[in-house]
């Protein structure tokens, strides 16, 4: 056996994306493949490149293999562990270029990442303790504990200015400062994990990836604070965290890290998981207070501050799981280490999930300040089939859409909210010219519509009323006025909601209308949808030079409206046409007969 | 029933703060959360019935009818939405003939939309009995369904 073998590792994702992609099986196909040899085979969190999972890593070497199939094991084994040769055909293929590319160092879309909070993400095994510690894990809290005292702490947290990564972007030193300085007899800490927004998926990475960096940030926040008991409040929708934080919890107390005198400190602290039912309000603060109270999660109103007043009437301090997963690279590595990264006013780095119609599709942190072009074309290495690119969608519902002349925007707080847009909780989605922004907006208040609690009339109603302009809009039946409206309603919504879901919820409208008014328009005035997203709007037709008459189209048309002989060209009955788009996507590719026309309905 | 619902609450211990683990218990046990559990919760929590049905009814997570023996839940986040979730809904809406919220009269299947679950590079996906099937088109669908109504044949 090869020398090098000893010190050799395999690790495979499996993270949600790519034990969807079954790494699982890979991972124990390799397991059975390497029984007898002295190779540590490990499952770890997630790598981040969804795109190309399942991905496999072989250490020391740092190869990635993209796209594995269980069937590849058995050649990674033979040709790469035994003999040397790595497998080249499962090296990323970058798309541009066409190079193959073997070391996921030297991929475009590593190379400009940041991963600080991310740093163990992908490389330790989340449901082993002792490989976090082996990364210098838990010597944050025994240095808050042995060597700092509250006071010295809360000035290192408050000196690093970081600002809360849940979206809102309020400092932590601040309010870590407020609940510390509140005088109560118990205290409690909570993590917000209800990561609600449709299009991200970083805090569950983090859960899933390096449970143990939460919750060691939990654990240096409670014992400054002065909190004996904490929860960390994960989505039910969310299995595999909450299973590795379960596991991750159990492994802790068992090292004394959480539980009873904690590093000797006389300080004490229970943390345990609560899960959410699925409410997208119960990420605001008071609506997931009352959440874990057992009631509904309506939030209420402020002040009083969680700080002052939270859970069960006393002092609660809630942040978020990337705020929580910072604490620790801070008190390691202190906070000029940390300030040197990002912008004046947003320290440190941001995690975004990047999806769309984008090539590399993935979880990526990125120091603040970063322009949206650098992360769409540097690291997510540009549009899907490099169609043209139309707008990013930034901060899910609460978020705003940005179009091309606003790509070289840095992004931070301060900066993506002066645009419209805000961080929120950092899901990024890439749109081209085959999205409709009409439609686009419809999809963000229909769901922020039917996640309003109902307590404040203006986004209770406010938001319906505005769902039904922009359907009819879709429909065809849009007035000119209609646009003046749903913006006098999107000011009241946002002045009159108590929460942050209603003061939010407008902006993608908001900012649609800003950067892409001519499309509404177009829509209202002319009825016409250029990207032919919004079926009222647009027609089919067969193109007889094109058509075989394969009859696919006929036997699929759920309305009976194509006619015509086998063999013969076919013709959709317009009249009877509901415009669902089976027959386009029945109709074999290499044909491709049918044919869609923005404008109303044309008329042969 | 009650015999059940007492064996499925007996690591709790009867708080108000109890309710939603407690209810998300019974629907882990029970598939759904039937009127007779949601008034011996209240009895057993010691809260009005009033609450425990405010409480479900607000909650995305439970539901008040018994499931299909194969829940299929579609996936409506913004990527899916981008990549044509709709014609997901559509296309499995034909497949197995039921609408979005419904359950087959045969108990065989549940269609659900959902908001997101966070497979985005996958998109459009959906989660069959939670097995996530990704990046998916009319064909594809086709085919999944097939393979599940084969499936059925060969085990009746």
């Amino acid at each position: 056996m090869n020398k090098s073998n000893k010190s050799r590792e395999i690790l495979v994702c499996c993270g949600t994306g790519c034990v969807s992609a079954k790494a699982d099986k890979i991972l124990d196909a390799l397991k059975q493949e390497t029984k007898n040899k002295k190779i540590n085979v490990k499952p770890t969190g997630c790598h981040g490149f969804c795109q190309e999972g399942p991905l496999v890593i072989t250490e020391p070497d740092g190869i990635l293999y993209s796209r594995t199939k269980t069937e590849d094991v058995k050649e990674i084994i033979n040709s790469h562990i035994e003999n040397n040769k790595p497998v080249e055909r499962l090296f990323y293929h970058e798309p541009k270029t066409g190079g193959k590319i073997p070391h996921y160092k030297d991929i475009q879309f590593y190379k400009k990442q940041n991963r600080v909070i991310l740093r163990n993400c992908g490389h330790v095994n989340p449901e082993d303790i002792n490989e976090y510690i082996e990364k210098g894990g838990y010597r944050a809290i025994e240095k808050a504990l042995k060597e700092m005292t509250p006071e010295k702490v809360l000035n290192m947290i408050n000196g690093s200015s970081l600002r809360g990564l849940g979206g809102a972007g309020f400092h932590t030193g601040l309010k870590w400062r407020f609940c510390y300085n509140a005088k109560a007899d118990e205290k409690y800490i909570i993590c917000n994990g209800d990561e609600g927004d449709p299009g991200s998926f970083q805090d569950r990475s983090v859960f899933e990836g390096d449970p143990h960096s939460v919750i060691e940030g939990i654990i240096i926040a409670a014992t400054t604070i002065g909190a004996k008991k904490g929860f960390i409040y994960v989505r039910a929708e969310y299995p595999l965290a909450v299973k590795r934080l379960k596991i991750a919890l159990d492994q802790a107390q068992k090292k004394g890290f959480l539980g009873k005198n904690i590093f000797d400190s006389n300080k004490d602290f229970d943390l345990e998981i609560f899960q959410g039912a699925g409410a997208f309000v119960c990420g605001e603060e008071t609506a997931l207070i009352a959440s874990i109270e057992g009631k509904r999660g309506a939030p209420r109103h402020r002040p009083p501050f969680p700080a002052e007043s939270g859970l069960w009437g006393k002092p609660t301090l809630l942040n978020n799981v990337k705020t929580y997963a910072s604490i620790p690279n801070i008190i390691n590595n202190g906070v000029e280490w940390f300030t040197k990264m990002g912008t004046d006013n947003s320290k440190g780095t941001a995690i975004f999930s990047l999806t769309g119609e984008v090539a590399n599709c993935g979880l990526v942190e990125v120091p603040m300040g970063m322009t949206l072009r650098e992360i769409i074309y540097g690291i997510g290495g540009g549009t899907t089939d490099n169609k043209k690119f139309k707008e990013i969608q930034i901060g899910g519902p609460s978020g705003g859409c940005l179009p091309e002349s606003l790509l070289d925007l840095p992004v931070d707080f301060d900066s993506l909210k002066e645009a419209g847009a805000m961080m929120g909780s950092g899901g990024m989605v890439v749109m081209d010219e085959s999205t409709c922004m009409v439609d686009v907006s419809k999809y963000f208040l229909d769901f922020t519509q039917k996640e309003s609690c109902g307590y404040c009339s203006p986004c209770r109603l406010g938001t319906k009323q505005m769902l039904d302009i922009l359907n009819d809009i879709v429909e065809g039946k849009g007035k000119p006025e209609d646009m003046d409206l749903l913006m006098d309603l999107a000011i009241s919504i946002k002045a009159g909601s108590l929460c942050g879901l209603g003061q939010t919820a407008p902006n993608p409208i908001i900012t649609t209308i800003k950067y892409f008014r001519q499309e509404y328009e177009e829509h209202i005035n002319d009825k016409l949808c250029r990207a032919k997203k919004c079926k009222a709007l647009i027609s089919f037709y067969i193109n007889p030079e094109k058509c075989t008459g394969c009859h696919l189209c006929f036997t699929n048309c759920p309305e009976n409206a194509i006619e015509g002989e086998a063999k013969k060209p076919h013709k959709i009955i317009q009249h009877k046409c509901t415009r669902c788009g089976i027959c386009f996507e029945k109709c074999p590719p290499k044909i491709s007969a049918i044919e869609s026309y923005a404008g109303e309905k044309i008329r042969i | 029933m009650e015999k059940e619902l007492n064996k499925i609450l007996s690591s709790f211990q009867g708080k108000s703060n109890e309710l939603i683990p407690a209810l998300q218990q019974i629907q882990e046990e029970l598939g759904y959360l039937p009127g007779d559990a949601m008034l011996y919760a209240a009895e057993f929590l010691n809260v009005p019935e009033s609450t425990v049905f405010g409480v479900a009814s607000f909650y995305a997570q439970f539901r008040f009818t018994p499931v299909g023996k194969n829940m299929i839940m579609v996936c409506k986040g913004t990527a899916c939405h981008v990549k044509g979730a709709e014609k997901v809904l559509d296309e499995i809406s034909r497949q197995v003939g039921i609408e979005d919220g419904e359950t087959s009269a045969d108990m065989q299947y549940t269609l659900e939309s959902v908001a997101c679950i966070g497979c985005c590079a996958l998109a459009p996906c959906i989660t069959i009995n939670s097995e996530v099937h990704g990046r998916l088109n009319a064909k594809s669908i086709e085919k999944i369904f097939k393979r599940k109504k084969a499936e059925e044949k060969t085990n009746e």
